[in-house]
C-alpha cells in the first residue's frame, strides 16, 4: 500500500508544472494547450487517489467526465488554432490582440 | 519498501521529468511526444490505484486520439519557433517563483493533512472485482443524466470543430442539399404535347436495312 499523500503531492507537483508552463510559454498557443492538459491530468490523479482511498467509485466517474470535456476542449482549441493560423500565419498570442469584424 | 512503492517512485519520477520537458523543450513536436510519455506514466500510476478502466482509457483516448490530433496540428502548421521563443527565459524568475511557491504550499498542506502513517490508500480489491463492470454499473444508473450530457458535449465539439475549420472555396463544386430537396419534377422535365404530323416522304417502316 502506498500512502495517499504520495499521490496527492505528485498531483500538486504536476499542477505546479502546468502553471509554470503557462507562465513560460506565454506566446506559444500549442504548448499552452499542452500545459492545460497537464493540469487536468494532475486533477484526475487526485480524483483517482481519493476514489481508491475512500473506496468510492464516484471519483472515477468524475474523471471519466473530465476526460470527455478535456477531449472536447482540446479538439475545439486545436480547431481554433488551425483557423487562426490560416488567417494570420502565426500562432503568437501577441498577434491576436486585434479585433476585426 | 515494497514493489508497488518502487513502481510508484519510478513512474512518478519519469512523469515529473517528462512534464518538465513538455514545458521546456524548444520543438513543439518533442513537447507533444513528451506529453505522450507523461500520459503513459500517469496511466501506470492509475493502474497502481486499481483504476484499470481509466488507465486504459487514458492511453486509448489521450495517447491514441488527442495527442495524435496535437501532433497532426503541430506538424501541419509551419511555425516560426524563434519568434515564439524570444523572451522565453525572461519569464523564468516569475514562473519559477510562482510555481515553487504554489508547489511548496500545496505540499506542506497535503503533508500536514494526509502525511500520517495511518493515511494509506485502501487495500487491493478482491481478484474477482471488475473495475470496468463496477464503473459501468454506476455510470449507467446514478450518473446516466451526466453521461447523456457528456455525449451531447462531444457532439457539439464535433460540430464546432468541423464548422470552425470548414473552408468555402469558390472554385469548389458542391451540392446544395436544400435546393436539391426543394426541386420538383415540373422544374426539370417539361412535357410538350403536339399532334403527330404525317410525313409524306418517309417510307413505311417495314423492317431492318436490307
Amino acid at each position: 500500500m502506498i500512502p495517499l499523500s504520495h499521490f496527492l503531492i505528485l498531483g500538486a507537483l504536476l499542477f505546479s508544472i502546468g502553471v509554470v508552463g503557462i507562465f513560460m510559454n506565454r506566446k506559444n498557443l500549442i504548448v499552452l494547450l499542452m500545459a492545460i492538459e497537464l493540469m487536468l491530468l494532475a486533477v484526475n490523479m487526485n480524483f483517482i487517489a481519493f476514489a481508491h482511498f475512500l473506496n468510492d467509485l464516484s471519483g472515477q466517474v468524475f474523471v471519466f467526465f473530465i476526460l470527455t470535456v478535456a477531449a472536447a476542449e482540446s479538439a475545439i482549441g486545436l480547431a481554433i488554432l488551425v483557423a487562426l493560423f490560416r488567417n494570420l500565419r502565426s500562432i503568437n498570442v501577441d498577434d491576436l490582440g486585434s479585433l476585426k469584424g | 519498501m515494497n514493489f508497488a512503492l518502487v513502481l510508484f517512485y519510478f513512474f512518478g519520477t519519469v512523469l515529473v521529468a517528462s512534464s518538465l520537458a513538455v514545458i521546456l523543450v524548444r520543438n513543439p513536436v518533442h513537447a507533444a511526444l513528451f506529453l505522450v510519455l507523461a500520459f503513459t506514466q500517469a496511466a501506470g500510476i492509475w493502474l497502481l490505484l486499481y483504476a484499470e478502466f481509466l488507465a486504459i482509457t487514458l492511453v486509448l483516448v489521450y495517447v491514441g486520439a488527442v495527442m495524435v490530433l496535437f501532433l497532426f496540428v503541430v506538424m501541419m502548421l509551419d511555425i516560426n519557433i524563434d519568434k515564439l521563443r524570444e523572451g522565453f527565459w525572461g519569464n523564468l524568475p516569475l514562473a519559477a517563483g510562482v510555481g515553487i511557491l504554489m508547489a511548496a504550499e500545496m505540499v506542506a498542506l497535503l503533508w500536514r493533512g494526509f502525511g500520517h502513517a495511518g493515511v494509506m490508500t485502501g487495500p487491493a480489491p478482491p481478484v474477482s472485482y471488475s473495475n470496468t463492470k463496477a464503473l459501468g454499473r454506476v455510470l449507467y444508473t446514478d450518473y446516466v443524466f451526466a453521461f447523456e450530457i457528456a455525449a451531447i458535449i462531444l457532439l457539439v465539439a464535433i460540430v464546432a470543430a468541423i464548422a470552425i475549420t470548414l473552408r468555402h472555396r469558390k472554385e469548389t463544386k458542391y451540392q446544395d442539399a436544400r435546393t436539391q430537396l426543394a426541386v420538383r419534377a415540373s422544374d426539370r422535365l417539361k412535357i410538350i404535347k403536339f399532334p403527330p404530323e404525317p410525313s409524306a416522304n418517309r417510307a413505311p417502316d417495314t423492317g431492318g436495312p436490307t
